[in-house]
């Protein structure tokens, strides 16, 4: 099996090919096969989503497309599974390939917001029924017997009285001349023999062995290798280099300028190409390079938190979401509170570090090998911006060694695509560890003022979340009047009924490269928002379970997920002296998921005892990788709790590399017991993101219950609490 | 020229002395599992055998490797390398799987010097290979696994 999309003979291939919601067409493409192309499109404006995602060959091959990059989420798997449960094919006798981005595919080739499963499940599960439907009228017709007697399995059609069978690879090419079924009957979930079972992942057995091919990996003849020179100061200007004693390195074959552009954020830095990475890197230490700071030096951390808390004072901030009468209500309140917190800039740091090969040819040709959560855009957008017709354009999506948000942002492609078209050469440009760490995009803090306030028989009545942060965009001339929905994400979809709510924005322009993260500003709202409430239950006298389940009166998932999770956790149980539990959930684009966590004292610092996480999804195709999800949001969250995160200094980032921007590692992680709610309904919910949000302000009111210290400002040091 | 035996094979390599037997083997051999991750022995992704024994291959000069037996992903065949790798896809461990070759081979050295390792023991030689996915409780599930199999 393979992700290549290399060494396939496309003649004597039969294509069934899918549109997104509407039907499929079809056609046989071989150079002596008469083409019967059928289209059944209710919707003409939809034929631009036309894809190709099952092709089967005479000899029963089959390839299953996938049009969701691998990033570490398991859609190299449960892509395909939605097209081989109606199909009737086992996942491991088919072939699977990545989509780069092939208008055919459609516009939803991107990994990204939780998605995959929920753009694709009914579409997907549409087109392997097509297909199933249209082999089985071709046997039958074959036979000359009812369709109705025949059935599908394992990629033959059987004639159920008389035992017949056919082969997919035998059928294929008259399948494709039958009319396309516009709504192909899809299996009861009852006869699901994939979906919904813990399924093995294909892509494991290559990442075990050696041989999956990640963007870093690819190759190809007459390539040569960069390494880039960025401007350490955010915003500086390269002045001049001088690049004597670096073309003076065995190895270096040229010296270039390149523009890094990622959104708003433009630069300009310089390449060592050189024919072996080690000597490119060699030669850029031995670059002289003079940059005009231009001011932008002075920035530091210190200094910006102190105007995010100034901020928060002076300016009045945008309404984000409001309802009833909160300045009232809560003026007139018998009890008040009010609490200020603090979030911290984070990294991405997949251990994959940011590459891409790149090759430019004559014809105005443009190959792209790499590792990205967004093929499709990489075709159009580069098109345009490099002037390159789009048939003239082949992404090759390799595996992603991790995403998180950062291969959102194709800056790194650019650069690479630069250089390849200066020097002529196919090149691959690889970022260093420090390159990755200090040279962002990261994500940003956000700061929180809140507000709320109980009725006199401990009620929640007024609440108010005020963030105090930069946007995703990065524009420094912002409209300060208007609110942002990345920036207040999810605080003011929570379910808990407060009569008299006013949520703010308060922008503040921060110069340094920004980018979304795994859960975006959950990530960070989600802690201030859960903890408050913890306070808000506190002032109540009343636990934390006790107090959001009496605010949630009405049906809805967030009960189901809070019930959900005292049942599993035992709320009610008593704990060991010096323990304490801590619950927090979060609603947010992505989906819902909710933890309670145990922590015990010891020593000075805290011990993370029981993690229980329940992920509310409706729906789920892989319930073992969607436990693999959130045992790796859970790790995500730790290290963004209790490591360093992004600093600021002299207009520089101060972490240089892993160790002194650490990520948790295997003794600091307690082992995640995952329940999945999967009761079916309509909505289908994310499975990568929500299992991140409410980790932290779970553990932080664990640390309440068993110290009393509350904990507002991340990171913090858990081996110091008391 | 720099004589490299990798995998029971031996490779001739121009490389200078000083380049770190990651890119000697990933670019000049053309072995690719062995990965690049931070380039100082922080993350472990880089890990291979060098007679027998776990180095990071980032921060390991390659002429100190030569004469030596290097063992790398693609050759960890032998029984407990078999067994790690076989408990590895039971318990689905890797997600994007880029520090898994690593892990695999940390994993298999510390089962050649204890077969049957303890929570301690896995914390203490697994401690080396970051995993940013985190899939630290399935790796450590997947040792004791392949220490019963072995």
């Amino acid at each position: 099996m393979t992700n290549n999309n290399s060494n396939i003979n496309r003649r004597n291939f039969i294509r069934l090919s899918g549109i997104t919601g509407t039907g499929l067409i079809l056609g046989l493409s071989g150079k002596a096969s008469a083409v019967a192309t059928v289209a059944n499109l209710s919707n003409a404006a939809d034929a631009f989503e036309l894809g190709a995602f099952i092709m089967i060959n005479k000899n029963g091959e089959i390839t299953l497309f996938n049009s969701k990059p691998e990033i570490g989420q398991g859609t190299f798997q449960s892509i395909p599974a939605l097209m081989a449960e109606e199909l009737e094919v086992s996942l491991d006798k088919v072939i699977i390939k990545q989509t780069g981005g092939e208008k055919k595919y459609g516009f939803m080739q991107f990994a990204g917001g939780s998605m995959s499963i929920r753009s694709e499940y009914h579409n997907l599960r549409k087109v392997g029924a097509a297909a199933r439907e249209m082999l089985l009228k071709a046997a039958s017709t074959h036979w000359n017997v009812p369709v109705s007697e025949c059935y599908a399995s394992e990629a033959t059609i059987i004639h159920k009285p008389s035992g017949k069978k056919l082969g997919y690879g035998e059928l294929a090419e008259a399948a494709t001349k039958l009319e396309v079924p516009k709504s192909p009957t899809l299996k009861d979930p009852k006869d699901f023999k994939i979906l919904g079972k813990p399924s093995a992942r294909p892509d494991i057995p290559l990442k075990v062995n050696g041989t999956a091919q990640f963007g870093i990996d690819a190759s190809v003849p007459g390539m040569v290798y960069a390494s880039i020179e960025r401007c350490p100061v955010f915003h500086s200007k390269l002045v001049s280099f001088d690049a004597t004693a670096a073309k003076k390195v065995k190895g270096v074959i040229a010296v270039e300028t390149v523009e890094r552009k990622h959104e708003v954020y433009k630069t300009t830095g310089v390449a060592v190409i050189a024919e072996s990475y080690w000597a490119a890197v060699q030669g850029r230490k031995a670059l002289i390079v003079t940059w005009d700071n231009d001011g932008h030096d002075t920035f530091n951390s210190k200094n910006f938190e102190q105007s995010l808390r100034d901020a928060a004072k002076k300016e009045t901030g945008a309404v984000a979401h409001q309802q009833g009468d909160f300045d009232n209500a809560f003026a007139k309140a018998p009890t008040k509170l009010e609490a200020f917190y603090e979030t911290p800039v984070v990294s991405h740091s997949p251990i994959e570090p940011m590459n891409c090969l790149a090759s430019f040819t004559e014809g105005n040709k443009l190959e792209i090998w790499t590792s990205t959560q967004v093929p499709g855009s990489l075709v159009t957008d580069f098109a345009k911006e490099y002037n390159i017709p789009v048939e003239n354009m082949k992404v090759h999506t390799l595996f992603n060694g991790g995403g998180f948000g950062r291969r959102l942002y194709p800056d790194y492609v650019h650069e690479a695509v630069q250089l390849t078209k200066k020097i002529g050469k196919p090149v691959k440009a690889i970022w260093t560890r420090e390159d990755d760490t200090q040279q962002g995009p990261f994500r940003p803090m956000t700061f929180s003022a809140m507000k709320g306030a109980l009725s006199a028989d401990g009620k929640a009545i007024a609440f108010q979340h005020k963030v105090i942060a930069p946007t995703l965009d990065m524009k420094k001339d912002y409209d300060k009047s208007k609110s942002d929905e990345t920036m207040t994400e999810g605080i003011s979809e929570q379910k808990y009924e407060i009569e008299h709510m006013k949520n703010l924005y308060v922008h503040h322009y921060m110069p340094v490269p920004l980018a979304a993260w795994r859960a975006v500003t959950s990530t960070t709202l989600a802690f201030s928002h859960e903890c408050f409430i913890d306070e808000m239950a506190h002032a109540a006298k009343k636990d934390g379970m006790t107090f959001r389940l009496e605010m949630l009166t009405k049906d809805s998932d967030t009960k189901n997920v809070l019930k959900k999770l005292k049942e599993v956790s035992n709320w009610d149980k008593p704990l060991p002296a010096g323990w304490g539990r801590g619950v927090a959930q979060y609603e947010f684009f992505a989906g819902q998921g909710g933890y309670v966590i145990e922590v015990s004292k010891k020593g000075t610092g805290i011990k993370i005892e029981k993690v229980y996480a329940v992920i509310d999804l409706g729906t789920v195709v892989n319930p073992d990788m969607v436990r693999a999800q959130v045992e790796g949001a859970a790790t995500m969250a730790l290290t963004a709790a209790i490591k360093n995160g992004i600093t600021f200094d002299k207009g520089k980032t101060v972490q240089t590399n892993y160790h002194n921007n650490p990520l948790v590692r295997i003794n600091e992680m307690p082992k995640v017991e995952v329940h999945i709610l999967a009761n079916g309904g309509a909505k289908i919910k994310g499975v990568g993101e929500p299992g991140l949000p409410p980790f932290a302000p779970a553990l932080c009111n664990a640390i309440f219950a068993a110290t009393g210290k509350r904990i507002r400002r991340l990171p913090f040091d858990i081996n110091k609490i008391v | 020229m720099i004589q490299l035996n990798i995998n029971d094979k031996v490779y001739e390599v121009d490389a200078s002395a000083d380049m770190p037997l990651l890119w000697a083997i990933r670019d000049l051999v053309g072995l690719t599992g062995t990965k690049f991750g931070c380039g100082m022995a922080q993350c472990g992704a880089c890990t291979v055998h060098v007679n027998g024994s776990p180095v990071r291959s980032c921060s390991f000069p390659v002429a100190a490797a030569a004469g030596k037996k290097i063992t790398t992903i693609e050759g960890m065949n032998e029984k407990i390398g078999e067994a790690v790798k076989k408990a590895w896809i039971e318990l689905q461990v890797p997600q994007c799987g880029y520090c898994q070759s690593g892990q695999i081979m940390s994993a298999t050295a510390l089962l050649k010097s204890k077969p049957h390792p303890t929570d301690a023991d896995i914390d203490a030689a697994m401690q080396g290979n970051l995993c940013r996915c985190g899939t630290y409780q399935r790796i450590r599930s997947a040792i004791h696994r392949a220490a019963e199999m072995i």
